[in-house]
């Protein structure tokens, strides 16, 4: 590929003389040195050094997917079920754009949660990648949001019911919490002014703030390049390492790939479903669920008592999960270690672990929960 | 690791791995970009909405006095040209029981043959079961093609 | 004891002027029905309790208007008071009014005047009147005293969802109807009827009920004639058809009751393909004896309604199997509904008695099940092709990565010789 003999490589002359005229004008060489000169540690846990890409990847396709989308969809309460209905059923390749967009997303999510938990327990946010951390939590929340502004856009019963019920949950807080409510719905009630505006978060707000996370969190890690977890430092540090550029870069898009492959199979296998239209008038249908990664909250509201110590239940719960959020961005600055000889304490291993088992436990007993009984 | 080898060997490997390389990618990028310019090329059926539809036939196809069937998106309706030359347009599913309606050009009006509900030209119910008016659509002519669209 | 009860309500009606607050003028209806409101006689306050609903009272009239004979709210002096009515009298006592039609215009210009004459012609009237039957249904039997509440207020006793009780009370009671020929089986046959169950059930108001067949004043059986026209309000497209049908003439000249023939009265079952068969088997050839084919003719009805029934349901059944894999097929659904139009017309046309008019109809029906089940063979071959599509591309893809892998072995083997 360097040496540049064989048969095409006139072509590559050409090629070349317009890359060395275009580096004259833009001076984008001189990221080369740097991806050569990145270095990937190898030692047994370098296997989650690739999550963190694949959810870049993931999240490129989404912008790929969305744009497209876009060419059909119409953002109102009367036109958004006809277009996404006419996009299934007379566009070409209609059902796959909009398939892989519905299942990416939730790979996306999936994979921003395990990229989050496996640097949790690498401890790969001390410092001085503290901004790091923080950007990717930001990361995860914009994902999420995301999620549940797309969510409502194919305007169709399930969805209209899941965002009636998840704007209400911010209105149990009090003095701003209706205020809040009634913004995010555009209105008292989840109506076509809500569409418009999950719509507009979903497709400018939400990408611009992801992609400037994006960004600086990507920019930030070739910046300090991969951090060594504390048990392989221990052991006296990597053995091995891998250049970035081929060498893991080549891995990353195996794996992309491989993605791409699987989400190609979902669309053709279990293609995105679309079910009736909304209908704000009729009785909410049974089995109105959040999506799974709303789950293990939805479900802990669930089982929280009408009131705790005077305090209405609810208002409980979505104040423990805030702070739970408040405190994952700061767990860089929350998990110092103490004393001068720097051994990493284990509580925050633990209390990622614990987390782990609750989100687990709650999504199961979610999905398994019998309103009727 | 078969290193000994002589050098011929890992030449003409990494020549095919360049090829298949090559050649995959290729049909990767096809593969990727045959479905997206499908995709984008705009389907033969125009898109279909609920709040206005474009007739297949033309203003001039309507005589006087005279009822014709069209699909407005997923129910059919009822376009009338009336005794004065006025397009008129309905829902043509009966209020009563959904039988669709028709024209009666010996009565002037709407009539629905499932149990004999009339209604007039304004879409009211006048007699038999039907308990509701049809819903009452707007009509547009613009250059003899004829515009259906919800009343809003 | 009732004569001393009157008495005592003469001299109070007489004495009420004497109260020195009331006005100098003749007893009013409002002093009626504030006295009556005091008693404790239940009976006696019952009727000035109702009369507040009643929707004589909203119009204005107080309880002088009939029981005073004289005019609107005035105690006629003359006449005096009128008591409870003879049921004999009944009639006349509502038609002072409601068969004037001067008066009448005053309030409700729209509202018939002939009421009273259509009860007399009624089977109702008619036993008032030749043998003064005490069982007989009057005016306040259906529009009851004190509390008569307008045909469109749904808690009238003559509102559409209340009529079948409202006849039923009388016309369902065995020991009433005990020593008549009628039977009390209508009310139930009624209730399992097509038409019991769209009102009862489905709450469709515009489902006919006992008046809409019988009338609602001059209620009696419909004649042998006229079931037919009876029918035919609604039915008119079959009616039609029956007209013109041979049967239509024979039937009137044999004087058979049209409709009722095959599909009863009160209990009209709506007639499934399946059942209409063994039903016209039953029917049909009580005359067309054998050798006489003509009874036959049904047979090929039913085949030719059958062939549209099997190859709707086979359309249905294909898209379902589309939608099933994920394909949008509702547009195809949706288009399949128009079958039923097909299916209806098609039921109107067995009413001609020949298999040619229904099969044209269900011919025009066929059409529309091969164009659903094209669309769902079309939406099934597309699901087939993506999987052959998803086959291409994923082997695609996988010797793309099996050539990233060789590569990155290649770049490793080339650093670790250098
Ligand atoms: C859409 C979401 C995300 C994208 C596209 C993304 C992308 C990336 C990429 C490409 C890397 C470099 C590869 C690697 O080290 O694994 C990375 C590293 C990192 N990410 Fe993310 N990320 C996302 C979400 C998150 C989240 C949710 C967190 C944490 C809450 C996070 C925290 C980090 C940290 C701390 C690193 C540095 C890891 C290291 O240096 O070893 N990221 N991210
Ligand atoms: S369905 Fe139209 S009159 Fe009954």
């Amino acid at each position: 590929m360097t040496d540049g003999t064989g048969p095409g490589s006139r072509a590559r002359g050409a090629i070349g003389r317009f890359a060395s005229w275009l580096d004259d004008r833009i001076g984008l060489s001189a990221i080369m040195p740097v991806l050569r000169k990145k270095e990937v540690p190898v030692h047994r846990h370098s296997f989650w050094y690739y999550i963190g890409g694949m959810a870049l990847f993931l999240f490129l396709l989404q912008i790929a997917t969305g744009i497209l989308l876009l060419f059909y969809y119409r953002p109102s309460a009367e036109g958004a079920y006809e277009s996404i209905q006419f996009l299934m059923a007379e566009v070409e390749f209609g059902w796959l754009i909009r398939s892989i967009h519905s299942w990416g997303a939730n790979l996306m999510i999936f994979m921003a949660f395990v990229h989050m938990f496996s640097v949790m327990l690498l401890k790969a946010y001390r410092a001085p990648r503290e901004i790091t951390w923080i950007t990717g939590v930001g990361l995860l929340f914009v994902s999420m949001g995301l999620g549940f502004t797309g969510y409502l856009l194919p305007w169709n019963e399930l969805s209209f019911f899941a965002t009636r019920v998840g704007t209400e949950i911010p209105g149990v807080v009090p003095v701003v919490g209706p205020f809040i409510r009634d913004v995010l719905r555009g209105g008292e009630d989840v109506s076509g002014a809500t569409l418009t505006r999950f719509y507009a978060l979903h497709v400018s707000v939400l990408p611009a703030l992801a992609f400037m996370l994006v960004a600086l969190h990507v920019l930030l890690v070739q910046r300090h390049g991969m951090s060594v977890p504390p048990s392989i430092e221990a052991e006296g540090g990597p053995r091995r390492s891998m250049k970035f550029f081929p060498q893991f870069l080549l891995r990353d898009l195996v794996g992309w790939l491989a993605a791409l492959a699987m989400l190609a199979a979902a669309a053709a296998f279990f293609p995105a479903h679309l079910g009736e239209k909304a209908d704000p008038f009729a009785p909410a249908p049974a089995g109105i669920q959040p999506e799974w990664y709303f789950m293990f909250m939805f479900q802990t509201l669930r089982y929280l008592p009408a009131e705790i110590m005077g305090i209405e239940g609810e208002l409980v719960g979505v104040g423990a999960f805030g702070v739970v959020g408040i405190v994952l961005l700061f767990v860089p600055f929350l998990d110092k270690p103490k004393g001068p000889d720097a051994k990493p304490g284990k509580l925050w291993t633990w209390l990622t672990f614990g987390a782990l088992a609750y989100i687990l436990l709650f999504s199961y007993l979610g999905y398994t929960f019998d309103p009727n009984a | 690791m078969k290193d000994g080898d002589s050098s011929t060997k890992p030449v003409t490997r990494k020549r095919f791995v360049d090829w298949l390389l090559g050649t995959s990618a290729g049909g990767f990028l096809a593969a990727v970009f045959y479905p997206v310019a499908r995709y984008i090329v705009p389907p033969e059926v125009p898109e279909a909405s609920v709040n206005s539809v474009t007739l297949a036939f033309a203003a001039d196809d309507v005589p006087s006095n005279f009822g014709r069937i069209f699909k407005f998106g997923t129910r059919p309706g009822i376009l009338v040209r009336t005794p004065g030359g006025e397009l008129r347009a309905f829902s043509a599913r009966c209020t009563h029981l959904d039988c669709t309606v028709q024209y009666r050009e010996d009565l002037s009006h709407i009539w629905c043959a499932c149990h004999n509900g009339h209604f007039d030209l304004n879409g009211r119910n006048i007699a038999g079961p039907p308990p509701e008016p049809l819903q009452v659509f707007d009509v547009n002519e613009r250059g003899g093609q004829i515009v259906v669209s919800v009343r809003s | 004891m009732r004569v001393a009860r009157h008495l005592w309500l003469a001299t109070l009606l007489w004495l009420l002027p004497l109260v020195p607050t009331a006005a100098q003028t003749l007893p009013s209806s409002d002093a009626c029905r504030d006295c009556h409101l005091a008693l404790e006689e239940e009976s006696l306050v019952a009727p000035a309790r109702a009369y507040e609903r009643d929707v004589h009272a909203e119009t204005g009239f107080g309880c002088l208007a009939c029981h005073g004979s004289g005019g609107t709210n005035q105690l006629n002096p003359a006449a005096g008071f009128l008591a409870a009515p003879e049921r004999r009298e009944i009639p006349g006592m509502c038609g002072r009014c409601h068969s004037d039609a001067v008066f009448m215009r005053q309030f409700d210009p729209g509202l018939r005047v002939d009421q009273v004459q259509e009860y007399w012609t009624s089977r109702h009237g008619e036993l008032l009147q030749d043998s003064n039957d005490p069982d007989v249904a009057t005016c306040i039997d259906c529009h009851p005293a004190h509390e008569i509440r307008p045909a469109d207020d749904p808690a009238s006793t003559v509102h559409p969802s209340n009529i079948l009780s409202t006849c039923g009370r009388c016309h369902a009671n065995p020991a009433r109807m005990a020593a008549r020929e009628i039977g009390t089986s209508q009310v139930a046959e009624y209730t399992g009827s097509v038409h019991g169950q769209l009102l009862l059930e489905e709450g469709d108001l515009s489902a006919p009920v006992c008046n809409d067949c019988h009338g609602n004043h001059g209620a009696a059986p419909p004649g042998l004639a006229s079931v037919r026209n009876v029918c035919g309000q609604c039915h008119s497209v079959m009616a039609d058809y029956f007209d013109d049908s041979a049967h239509g003439q024979i039937f009137e000249e044999a004087d058979l009751p049209g409709c009722a023939l095959c599909h009863e009265h009160h209990a009209i079952e709506s007639v499934d393909d399946a059942a209409l068969l063994a039903r016209s088997e039953d029917v049909c050839l009580t005359c067309h004896e054998p050798p006489d084919t003509l009874g036959l003719e049904f047979r090929r009805i039913a085949a030719v309604l059958d062939t549209l029934n099997r190859a709707a349901e086979a359309s249905r059944a294909i898209l379902e199997e589309a939608e099933n894999v994920g394909m949008e097929v509702s547009q195809a659904l949706f288009e399949l509904e128009d079958v039923g139009n097909a299916q209806t017309r098609a039921h109107s046309a067995i009413h001609t008695f020949q298999v040619a008019p229904v099969r044209e109809q269900v011919a025009a029906g066929m059409e529309i099940t091969v164009r659903a089940a094209e669309r769902g063979r079309e939406a099934l071959d597309e699901h087939r092709f993506r999987r052959l599509g998803l086959g291409a591309s994923a082997s695609i893809i996988l010797l793309l990565i099996i050539g990233l892998l060789m590569k990155i072995r290649e770049l490793e083997r080339a650093e670790d010789t250098s």
